[in-house]
């Protein structure tokens, strides 16, 4: 039986609003939700993050209710990368449900060395890697992401653009490239061009450098171009 | 060091995510400053990228995803302490 005064509902109506989705210009505004800024760069704002320094504190030490806070500050944005990274709702819910479930074990050891949501974010993309990998996808891990391989060496882009692409773009096509590309390009495609997050915060989420996490974006837009420029375009869709 | 004004297109876009990654901005590269071929490259990963964050669109997780997760807590709970 739920108890209704420690639902996240509850706790969103008791004064701690959710966090919007990011667009694009204001990924860097939800550290506002994190409890303290890190060394990457993030920034919070000190009324906030010091009721969610306090919300985050009795989460700790066992409070349900403080625990339903912080599920309601941050399922949106755990639920939507989740979402995006395996393509389908009911392995989103999962995944979600277990990045939450694991949040709950681990919670206390969280020291504050990083900004919260950004510990909370790099636990849910473990999440998901271990679940593709158990899916038998092609799934390398985080380090393995943010290393270059062979294959993706030099010279492999080289090519003249393809015009085609400019101006109008196949939405299911890219939709489809986008859940083709490896795991590791995948995931830093997602945080950075479709949640909209900076890249010192994905930097700290994957533990590698910001001009790391330049290039392999550069990678993933690249393999993605190469996946478009396969895929015949349909008559008369845009 | 090559001399980025004598680039080839092949060397420059070889050249590109380690010259992404250390910050430059490759706009204003003297080699993309006069070549179309690679201008219209970058501007095609940058619709690509446009394209993609108008994809998918923004939703909250169902509210019965919480009254799942309280239920698994209180299992794992039940567990720890039998």
């Amino acid at each position: 039986m739920q108890a209704h005064d420690s639902s996240p509902r509850a706790a969103t109506a008791s004064g701690n609003p959710p966090i919007e989705m990011p667009s694009r210009k204001t990924a860097a505004s939800l550290q506002t939700a994190d409890v303290e800024p890190a060394s990457t760069g993030e920034v919070a704002a000190p009324s906030v993050a010091g009721a969610e320094a306090d919300v985050l504190s009795r989460a700790q030490a066992g409070d349900h209710h403080a625990f339903a806070q912080l599920y309601s500050l941050h399922k949106r944005r755990i639920y939507s990368l989740c979402l995006r990274m395996v393509g389908n709702v009911a392995e989103a819910e999962d995944l979600t449900q277990e990045a939450f479930l694991q949040l709950h074990r681990k919670i206390a050891t969280f020291r504050g060395d990083s900004a919260f949501s950004t510990w909370l974010h790099r636990l849910a993309i473990n999440v998901v890697l271990m679940h593709l990998r158990k899916k038998g996808l092609s799934v390398i891990s985080l380090d393995e992401a943010m290393e270059p391989t062979p294959e993706e060496g030099p010279g492999r882009s080289f090519g003249a653009p393809d015009l085609s692409l400019t101006g109008s773009i196949d939405r299911l096509a890219l939709e489809r490239a986008i859940a083709e590309l490896p795991a590791g390009y995948r995931l830093i495609f997602v945080l950075h061009d479709i949640e909209g997050y900076e890249h010192n915060e994905i930097a700290a989420m994957l533990d590698c450098s910001i001009g790391n996490s330049k290039s392999q974006l550069h990678k993933a837009r690249l393999k993605l171009r190469d996946a478009m420029r396969t895929i015949p375009r349909r008559e008369g869709r845009r | 060091m090559q001399d980025p004004k004598n680039m080839t297109c092949e060397e420059f876009q070889a050249q590109m995510a380690e010259l992404i990654g250390s910050g430059e901005d490759l706009s204003v590269h003297p080699h993309v400053q006069t070549c179309t071929l690679c201008r219209a490259l970058l501007n095609e990963l940058e619709t690509i990228a446009e394209a993609a964050r108008q994809l998918f669109p923004v939703e909250d997780p169902p509210d019965t995803l919480w009254e799942k997760l309280e239920t698994a807590i209180k299992e794992e709970g039940n567990q720890t302490r039998s």
